[in-house]
């Protein structure tokens, strides 16, 4: 297959990006999107052309959530329930033209080309989003029952790769999708309930403190969520968050 | 170099508890006074900081990718075993290290795997607090699944993703240290030398990988737990950024490197298609559970799948061949894995293969049939669709077509049962160690062992050791000793960064991995050794010819890391094949088809192999020379290896 490649080059934080034009010819449908980019990075340092294309990746099989990019104006491109790594050339058309950019949103900056830091969301959860416990002195692993459906709920939400998409989906670049994911997760479960007014209040704090944007209820990032993290985990991290203030503990 | 495996004496049962009553402590006061330096942030590294920090220590932990959720443990999908017994079955502490020590082909420290399995119960206590979200039964409780080398259920699991939930776990307890201010947390940062004071290791070089910047870290005991080397293959079931060069500047310092010829090849991965190909996607051993492995029986109808004239629906079931079944009826399809990827490959060398003949299907059909779709979806619904999203081919309705492929490595920095190495303040843990698996890992075992080694070993051992070090003072960053080894840093970059051939640095590696494979793949012998050790020398050559490694080392240049890494895994493939070459027998994962049975099980020489191999780096291009360090098994009954 050939493509016609339009690509965001910066050469770090502080210099101007644009877009660059590259053609790529024989691809195989077979071919995963990022192996298509190393195959151009291939030719740009064989025939000296540019500097390869930096771009994060690392499982390349949808579950690190390092890799991510805005490919057509889509997060993680033009398929469901996948990320960038998990995306294929046989989605595209022959002769297409791909347009690849970077997460764009405040708290992410650019780092080189389509990287970005995403250090905001490990902020986020350093604020608040686990379960204190130290190692040892723990009760034993079957002593607390837990329903099956709910902890299959909490699996469902823990299951965020924190991958980004979903900032780079809103156009308010808002959070609210990761955090509500990982404030459900801890809240659905009996050990996480102790601590969960605490842990909504910091980390919606944090949120807000790190230029995250608000939530318009728009929910393009449930529609863009390579995990299909869906969009109760916002409600319910709003009922936790009012909750909180009211210094009640509910929940559900 | 001596090595001293330092085993507590006494029965095997109470060795651990004698030692830890009897281990040197550190004050709390004194505990802040102390630096610790952890390098990376799987499950052994993450979990470790974080036990370290909680308990008073001052620590600084480093990895490659932008957070420390990313490691290449968040891959893991299939469980991570523990002797719980809540199925009732049979399982005990006993039973989990004899399994283990079996699995590994006895080639691993009886103390060390003993106490794997006595702590493997408050692993799982441990991420339950934690909040790590197991599957669990109608009941509420705790639900388990079997593993290969198994016969009892002790397996826990978090749907396919049991890596991601368990690495989540110790990352929230290491970001709740963060904000507490015990650790800090230094994100992409390649550790790219150790330093060595006074014959101890008291800091590391590292590169800001966004500014290229050398930083100096100083400390009083440093912990690497960097992953393993798998990618020395170049395709395996590995992250792309996994490498073994952290471990590898440790060994050129002086670490001994044990066992490196013993990597694990997963039977179960996603069959090679193209050269563009940058890795292999596990399909995860649980599937073994309730999938059952077949080829045609016939060769004609092989050839016609081959040729795309027949499907694999299209073969009746008396033309099948479940070869795991047929060949070992008691394990069947949950034989070990080094096991099960000999057989497939034995049947695709005979010309039974399907696909490109270098495949086997894995078939769910029966276990539809038994459960219905919804169970097996519930089950293994995320690898299912993994499996499509990769091949365009749906597995509820045709069998997935699998072909083993390099996942794991045994071998690593030798460690004594404190898992210090043979830098006195070194430690290594996770897969980093020559661990505790022998020749085999079981599967399930390296999550355990990762967690084992990080919140209930290094929390005593390394304590054990600081408690000598409250005198020293605060170690600086000053000092010939750090000069040396950023230079030495600086001039390695330029050496690569010098260079203008016409190739990347991936069409090396890519050469480079399928030589290996080739040659010192799933079996090997004098012949292929030979050749591939000629192979890697000149591959190695024409790389300082005809490289090209485009721009600087002060920006932002995943080119340069990659070279580093590939020039670390030239030296690397030279002691892999040393090592298989000197091992003239066959055990677990290390297949010498010189020494095999009649019937094409692998042949031990117990008499002459019983002992870890210890290699010291003697130079560039210089002949290792190797330590022995004999296994004693005062405990367990030394057998033929027999899952039939
Ligand atoms: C696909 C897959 C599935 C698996 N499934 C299972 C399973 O079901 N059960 C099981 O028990 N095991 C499984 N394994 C094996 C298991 O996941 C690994 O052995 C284990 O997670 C390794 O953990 P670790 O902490 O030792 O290292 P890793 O998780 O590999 O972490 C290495 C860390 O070191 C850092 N690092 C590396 N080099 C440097 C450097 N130079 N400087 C700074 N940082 C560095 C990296 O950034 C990373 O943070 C699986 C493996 C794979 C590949
Ligand atoms: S909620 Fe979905 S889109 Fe957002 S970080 Fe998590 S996995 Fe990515
Ligand atoms: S590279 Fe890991 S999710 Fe894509």
């Amino acid at each position: 297959m050939r493509f016609t490649l339009h690509i965001w080059r910066q050469e770090n934080a502080r210099a101007k990006g644009h877009f660059e034009t590259y053609e790529i010819d024989n691809i195989s449908p077979d071919c995963s999107f990022l192996e298509m980019l190393d195959i151009l990075n291939e030719r740009l340092i064989n025939d000296r052309i540019a500097h390869p294309v930096c771009f994060d990746n690392d499982c390349r099989e949808g579950i690190c959530g390092m890799c991510g990019l805005y490919i057509n104006g889509r997060p993680h491109g033009n398929d469901d329930g996948i990320t960038t790594c998990q995306l294929h050339m046989r989605k595209f058309h022959d002769g297409d033209d791909i347009w690849i950019e970077p997460w764009r949103a405040k708290a992410f900056p650019i780092i080189r080309d389509l990287v970005v830091d995403r250090s905001a969301f490990d902020k986020i959860i350093q604020a608040g989003g686990y379960i204190s416990t130290t190692t040892g002195g723990v009760p034993d692993a079957n002593s607390i029952p837990i329903p099956k459906h709910k902890a299959d709920m909490a699996m469902d939400a823990a299951s965020c790769i924190g991958c980004g998409a979903c900032v780079a989906a809103c156009k308010n670049a808002s959070a609210m999708l990761f955090v509500g994911a990982k404030v459900s997760h801890l809240a659905l479960l009996p050990q996480g309930k102790i601590e969960a007014a605490d842990r909504v209040k910091r980390m919606v704090a944090k949120m807000d403190e790190l230029g995250f944007g608000n939530c318009t209820n728009t929910y393009a990032c449930e529609a863009e969520c390579p995990k299909l993290i869906k969009r109760q985990n916002i409600s319910r991290l709003n009922r936790q968050w009012i909750a909180s203030l009211f210094g009640r503990d509910r929940n559900s | 170099m001596k090595l001293d495996p330092k085993i507590p004496n006494g029965p095997l049962a109470e060795k651990w508890t004698k030692y830890k009553a009897t281990q040197k402590l550190v004050n709390p006061a004194n505990k802040r006074k102390l630096d610790i330096i952890v390098v990376g942030t799987g499950l052994a590294g993450a979990s470790a900081a974080a036990s370290l920090g909680a308990m008073g220590f001052n620590v600084d932990i480093f990895c490659i990718q932008d957070s420390p959720r990313r490691a290449h443990s968040i891959a893991a999908q299939g469980g991570i075993n523990a002797a719980k017994n809540y199925q009732n079955d049979g399982d005990s502490v006993e039973r989990l290290f004899r399994d283990t020590i079996k699995g590994g082909d006895y080639r691993a420290r009886e103390a060390n795997v003993y106490r794997l399995a006595e702590v493997s119960g408050a692993i799982i206590d441990q991420c339950v607090a934690q909040g790590v979200p197991f599957a669990r039964d109608y009941g509420g409780l705790l639900d388990n699944r079997s593993f290969g080398g198994a016969q009892v259920s002790r397996t826990f699991y978090a749907k396919g993703q049991t890596g991601q939930q368990l690495l989540l776990g110790a990352y929230g307890a290491l970001s709740r240290e963060i904000n507490r201010g015990t650790v800090r947390f230094h994100e992409r940062c390649e550790m790219m030398d150790l330093v060595i004071k006074d014959g101890r290791a008291r800091g590391i070089i590292v590169r800001n990988l966004v500014t290229g910047d050398l930083e100096r870290f100083a400390a009083h005991a440093v912990v690497l737990a960097t992953g393993g080397y798998g990618n020395l293959y170049y395709l395996s079931t590995n992250a792309m950024n996994s490498n073994g060069s952290a471990a590898w500047v440790c060994h050129r310092k002086g670490a001994a490197f044990a066992n490196p010829c013993y990597v694990q090849i997963h039977p179960t991965c996603i069959p090679v298609h193209g050269d563009y190909q940058s890795k292999l996607t596990l399909m995860s051993e649980s599937l073994r559970n309730d999938g059952r492995i077949w080829v045609p029986k016939k060769k004609e109808d092989a050839e016609a799948i081959r040729a795309g004239k027949l499907r694999a629906n299209d073969i009746r079931e008396e033309d099948r061949d479940y070869y795991l079944e047929r060949r070992y009826p008691a394990f069947g399809n949950l034989v070990p894995r080094d096991v099960a990827s000999r057989a497939a490959k034995e049947r695709c060398d005979a010309g039974y293969g399907v696909g490109t003949g270098y495949a086997v299907y894995l078939d769910f059909a029966d276990a539809i049939r038994r459960l219905g779709k919804e169970a097996i979806s519930e089950k293994y619904g995320n690898l299912f669709q993994m499996y499509q999203k990769i091949t365009d081919e749906n597995p509820y309705e045709t069998p997935m077509m699998i072909y083993p492929a390099i996942h794991y490595t045994m071998g690593g920095l030798w460690v004594d049962y404190e898992l210090q190495t043979t830098i006195p303040g070194l430690f290594a843990a996770g897969e980093a160690n020559f661990s505790d698996h022998g020749a085999n890992r079981l599967g399930a075992s390296a999550l355990m062992q990762g967690l084992a080694d990080g919140y209930f070993v290094l929390p005593y051992t390394l304590q054990n050791y600081l408690a000598d070090q409250i005198n020293v003072g605060k170690i600086t960053t000053e000092g010939a000793e750090f000069d040396e080894a950023e230079n030495n840093v600086r001039q390695r970059f330029e050496r690569l960064l010098k260079t203008s051939g016409k190739h990347s640095v991936d069409f090396y590696h890519k050469k480079l991995g399928k030589l290996m494979w080739e040659y010192c793949g799933m079996a090997r012998n004098t012949e292929s050794l030979t050749k591939a050790k000629q192979l890697v020398a000149a591959l190695e050559e024409d790389f300082w010819k005809d490289v090209f490694v485009p721009g600087t080392a002060n920006e932002f240049n995943p080119e340069l890391e990659k070279a580093c890494r590939l020039e670390d895994y030239f030296e690397l493939a030279q002691l892999v094949i040393a090592d298989a070459m000197h091992r003239e027998e066959s055990c677990g994962g290390h297949f010498r088809t010189e020494h095999q049975t009649a019937d094409g099980e692998t042949l031990r020489d117990d008499e002459h192999f019983m002992y870890v191999a210890a290699w010291e780096y003697q130079g560039h291009h210089q002949p290792e020379t190797m330590e022995k360090e004999p296994l004693n098994y005062e405990h367990i009954h030394i057998a033929t290896r027999n899952y039939k």
